[in-house]
């Protein structure tokens, strides 16, 4: 499981790649590389307040959408900064749905140190695959 | 009806040389490319299926080769579009964006055409205010620190970033029908700034009834806020030697040497961007089983402007663009707040007035001529500037025989333009560039610069910088931009405005 930011992605918002052996551990590291995208460390962020996420979709790729836009609500709607934990990814009646956990805190420059404020969740080149080893998936946040 | 738009296309990453700020486009000009003129070229239908009209792209010979690839597919895409009309426009600065590219126009025909979010932008009406001051550099350069910090603090920028403001529901939702006009009756500014804002800051026909509460969730609480990204405030000095066309400036209130503005870049934050999501969710949905429409790209969903969704979308759009326009007058609110306490005199006494509010992220009902023709269009313009030219109706009266001010920013190492559209620029139905457009990823440039570098060497060149995000400084990085003068140029070279001053930063505050 892991993440990486693409160099070459669109020239003026920012392109992840990311990775895991299901799809669980797949979305968990895209919201990972999604909250990085706003601060530099995701250590500097503690599990204080709990939310619970919930979304469905009919495609993957549209429910990974769904799944990163809830980090982004809750960061404009409530000034939170969370990640996700005990992501489960199942089918669901006319596609798939997934459910996680999301921890953290409020914002707090004075402990987080800011990065950009990613304000959206694009279309553009997002694809959630199966490879040989697990599952892959790319995606641009507009910032 | 069943429409296939045009054959998917695998797009080509634009690649740079290793050197920071080096970009070269390896890509050639697209095949059957013909010159019109010294800055308008043309790409013909047949270079992708189903483009019902060619690709007209605005630029000279370096900017043309400095394009990616990408932008040439994209408006290609664009072109496919039913009821486009005439072309698909590209402006100077275009580079790879969502659907359109990001310097892209396509007006459609409103009974048979589509409204597309991917014409507008997530950001809907993000856009340009200039103030014009009467102090001079001599004044404010030994305030300059004092007034960049003060409007650092003032002036929310970054990550999650509140304005001072505490909307109840009903209180925000006026503002999606009113726009800067519910600001200036709050007393956060006066009606001269609406006279000098586009559309006096106030877009008819917004219905609050076409947003979702994730929208108001979002942004109620967000007037008066930067963001970050590309979104910045600068104090500029417009020098005598940069000053293009002394007698459209003066009409402009540009009469001092080394006279002092300040111009700021924003838009409608995260509610604008929520809007445009749901609906491009939305016309995802619709778009195949109720209006048999398919794009070979997902970020140009669209429905028919004249359906119920395409005239929700219309709708919703208007509140995000009216929020826009409040969003920029609560931040002109506070920059007098804070020049006035600074300098020690009322904002008033400073000659702190609006020159022109403009956005580039819309799409509107105009009127244009089309083959001799009077016609009703829906322009989209994305990463465009409406540049209307002299005689335009809906000018504000003291610039109706002088053209409409354009407001092109650069980037926050160079410069920035006003200009005045002509016209001439009826055939981008009167359009301009807004920007300096980027060349190298945001990834690339935080690799390649230091925020803190960049900070310091620019305070050196006398250009004193706060951001919430020193990475986010590396990213806006000047060497990451086109060359500005070398994109207004071109506008000036195509006949779609006209050059009237540069202003030069002296201050910034970067989100």
């Amino acid at each position: 499981m892991g993440f990486e930011f693409v160099e070459d992605g669109v020239t003026s918002d920012v392109t992840l790649r990311a990775w895991g052996p299901d799809l669980g551990a797949l979305f968990t590291a895209a919201a990972d590389a999604t909250v990085q995208a706003m601060v530099r460390s995701l250590d500097s962020i503690e599990p204080a307040l709990h939310k619970q996420a919930s979304v469905k979709a009919e495609a993957l790729d549209l429910l990974l959408l769904r799944f990163l836009e809830e980090l982004i609500f809750w960061k404009d709607a409530s000034r939170l900064l969370l990640r996700a934990t005990a992501v489960r990814v199942r089918p669901s009646a006319g596609g798939y749905a997934a459910e996680a956990e999301l921890c953290g805190e409020p914002i707090d420059a004075s402990k987080h140190d800011l990065e950009a404020d990613v304000k959206g969740v694009t279309l553009h080149g997002l694809r959630v695959e199966p490879t040989n080893t697990g599952w892959v998936a790319e995606v641009t946040l507009d910032v | 009806m069943h429409e296939q738009l045009g054959p998917r296309h695998a797009t080509a990453r634009f690649r740079v040389d290793g050197a920071p700020g080096a970009a070269v486009c390896l890509m050639p000009p697209p095949p059957g490319i013909r010159r019109v003129s010294e800055a308008v070229w043309e790409v013909p239908t047949s270079f992708q299926a189903g483009m019902r009209v060619p690709i007209r792209v605005f630029a000279t010979d370096a900017l043309l080769q400095s394009m990616d690839d990408a932008v040439f597919r994209q408006a290609a895409n664009v072109a496919t579009l039913p009821g486009i009309v005439a072309a698909s426009h590209v402006m100077p600065d275009a580079h790879w964006g969502y659907g359109f590219p990001i310097g892209g126009v396509a007006a459609m025909d409103p009974r048979s055409g589509v409204i597309s979010p991917g014409g507008i932008g997530f950001d809907i009406n993000c856009g340009m205010r200039l103030v014009l001051t009467r102090l001079t550099l001599e004044e404010v350069r030994p305030k300059l620190r004092e007034l960049v910090d003060r409007l650092y603090d003032l002036v929310p920028a970054g990550v999650g970033s509140r304005g001072f403001l505490t909307l109840s529901a009903k209180e925000f939702a006026e503002v999606l029908e009113q726009g800067a006009g519910w600001c200036v009756r709050r007393g956060l500014g006066n009606d001269d700034d609406l006279d000098h804002t586009e559309e006096r800051g106030c877009i008819a026909g917004a219905d609050p009834e076409t947003i979702s509460p994730r929208a108001v969730e979002r942004g109620h609480h967000q007037l008066g806020t930067l963001g970050s990204g590309n979104h910045y405030l600068e104090i500029q000095v417009a020098r005598p030697e940069n000053v293009v066309d002394p007698t459209i400036a003066a009409r402009l209130g540009i009469t001092l040497p080394n006279q002092i503005a300040v111009m700021f870049h924003c838009g409608s934050r995260g509610f604008g961007h929520q809007v445009a999501s749901d609906y491009l969710q939305a016309f995802l949905r619709a778009m195949k089983p109720k209006f048999g429409l398919e794009t070979v790209d997902r970020e140009l969903a669209c429905a028919p402007f004249s359906s119920s969704e395409g005239q929700s979308y219309f709708a919703a759009m208007k509140c995000a663009a009216n929020v826009s326009f409040a969003n920029r007058q609560v931040i002109l609110h506070r920059i007098r707040e804070v020049f006035g306490a600074v300098l020690g005199r009322p904002a008033s006494e400073l000659g702190m007035r609006t020159v022109y509010d403009v956005a580039h992220n819309t799409a509107k009902l105009e009127t244009h001529v089309v083959d001799g023709k009077r016609r009703e269009l829906l322009v989209h313009r994305k990463g465009a500037t409406r540049a209307f030219g002299p005689g335009a109706p809906g000018l504000p009266r003291g610039y109706a025989d002088i053209g409409q001010p354009v407001i092109i920013g650069g980037s926050m190492e160079t410069g920035s333009y006003l200009l005045t559209g002509l016209s001439s620029g009826a055939t981008t139905f009167f359009s301009t560039a807004h920007g300096s457009g980027r060349t190298m990823s945001r990834t690339k440039a935080k690799k390649s610069f230091r925020g803190r570098d960049l900070q310091h060497g620019m305070e050196s060149r006398g250009i004193y910088v706060r951001t919430a995000s020193y990475s986010g400084l590396a990213e806006e990085a000047g060497a990451a931009y086109k060359d500005i003068d070398a994109v207004v140029a071109a506008t000036e070279l195509a006949g779609l405005s006209h050059r009237v001053a540069r202003f030069t930063p002296i201050g910034n505050v970067k989100g």
